[in-house]
């Protein structure tokens, strides 16, 4: 049986992350309106894809002038780590039945992961993976909305901020990746340092978003033959 | 319909067929090792290379401007382990600081 302080802790954490990720969706917003997109697809990007370093990576490479295969790809290539969380997940959740599976498979992203595999057992970590999902999807979701609204009023100085704001965004989710605590940090630092690299000298020569899945093919393919 | 929304509907589809995927099909497909390492280390090539995109460049221009003074003030606070939302209102403010110096001139 579950103890009621081990339920507590695990409701305050799923809560707590739900309120904490409704900042990204509020830089979500904003960035894929200043990337063009309207408050419409801005929202069904958090409805219906609903994993945020994938939403701005399809922004983000439109916002570039990218077309929509190097939107899409990137955006596909960042929704790997999904595939790889639900497979950690099945044994967990043991989803039984196909609309149970269905609706499973979109709360799977990091923080519901996480949180999950946190869990001290599998009561818990059914409960931290479907109220933290849950609660992530409604603040994601709402947040996305303030922040498309919000930005669509901005003008002069306010949209230059915003503009700013956009860059320091994705260095805000690229940056736990390079710290100690990650596993290979010093790799990871080598990685990016190569397709921050190739992604600019490529710039001037090929179409506006080609640069960064080339950057990213590339590194992959130079990771490869040294292994 | 317009390009947008073939991206915004056909990103959507493939990273719910992603999620889906992983859920159904055996962990031995997905837990060979090429597969692990390419799905460890392309998240940092992406997002840096998108970070040095959106930072300095526009169209098929490098361009250095407040975004990059934004950048560079965001990273320090990132160092100093500043909360996301101070990181980005640094970022905000030095990018209309340097649009204000400019409008100056």
């Amino acid at each position: 049986m579950t103890s009621d302080g081990a339920r507590r802790a695990t409701i305050r954490d799923a809560l707590g992350l739900g309120v904490a990720v409704g900042l990204y969706g509020a830089a979500f917003g904003a960035a894929a309106v200043a990337a063009g997109l309207d408050a419409w697809q801005a929202c069904a990007l958090s409805l219906l894809m609903f994993t945020g370093a994938s939403q701005f990576a399809l922004v983000g490479v439109l916002g570039a002038g990218g077309g929509v295969l190097a939107a899409v790809g990137s955006a596909v290539l960042l929704g790997t780590r999904n595939t790889i969380y639900g497979v950690r997940l099945v044994p967990l959740l043991r989803p039984r039945g196909g609309l149970r599976r269905l609706g499973t498979a979109q709360l799977v992203i990091d923080e519901s992961t996480a949180l999950a595999l946190a869990a001290p057992d599998p009561a818990n970590a059914r409960l931290a993976f479907t109220l933290g999902g849950g609660a992530i999807f409604l603040g994601w979701n709402v947040t996305t909305l303030l922040g498309a609204l919000g930005a669509d009023a901005l003008t002069g100085a306010s949209l230059a901020a915003l503009d700013a704001v956009v860059p320091a965004a994705f260095l805000a989710l690229l940056w736990p990746r390079l710290q100690k605590a990650w596993a290979e940090p010093a790799a990871q630092r080598r990685v990016a340092l190569g397709g921050a690299a190739i992604a600019l000298a490529l710039t001037p020569f090929v179409p506006a978003g080609v640069q960064v899945i080339t950057a990213v093919v590339a590194v992959a393919l130079a990771g490869r033959w040294r292994r | 319909m317009s390009g947008l929304w073939v991206a915004v509907l056909l990103g959507s589809a493939g990273c719910y067929l992603l999620k889906l995927a992983g859920l159904s099909v055996p962990a031995a497909w997905v837990e060979h090792p090429v597969v692990a390492r390419v799905v460890d280390f392309v998240p940092a090539a992406l997002l840096a290379a998108l970070v040095a995109v959106q930072a300095a460049t526009s169209g098929s221009q490098l361009v250095v401007d407040g975004r990059l003074a934004g950048l560079a003030v965001a990273a320090l606070a990132l160092a100093l382990r500043a909360p996301f939302v101070v990181v980005l209102l640094l970022a905000g403010l030095t990018g209309a600081g340097v649009h204000w110096l400019g409008s100056l001139t």
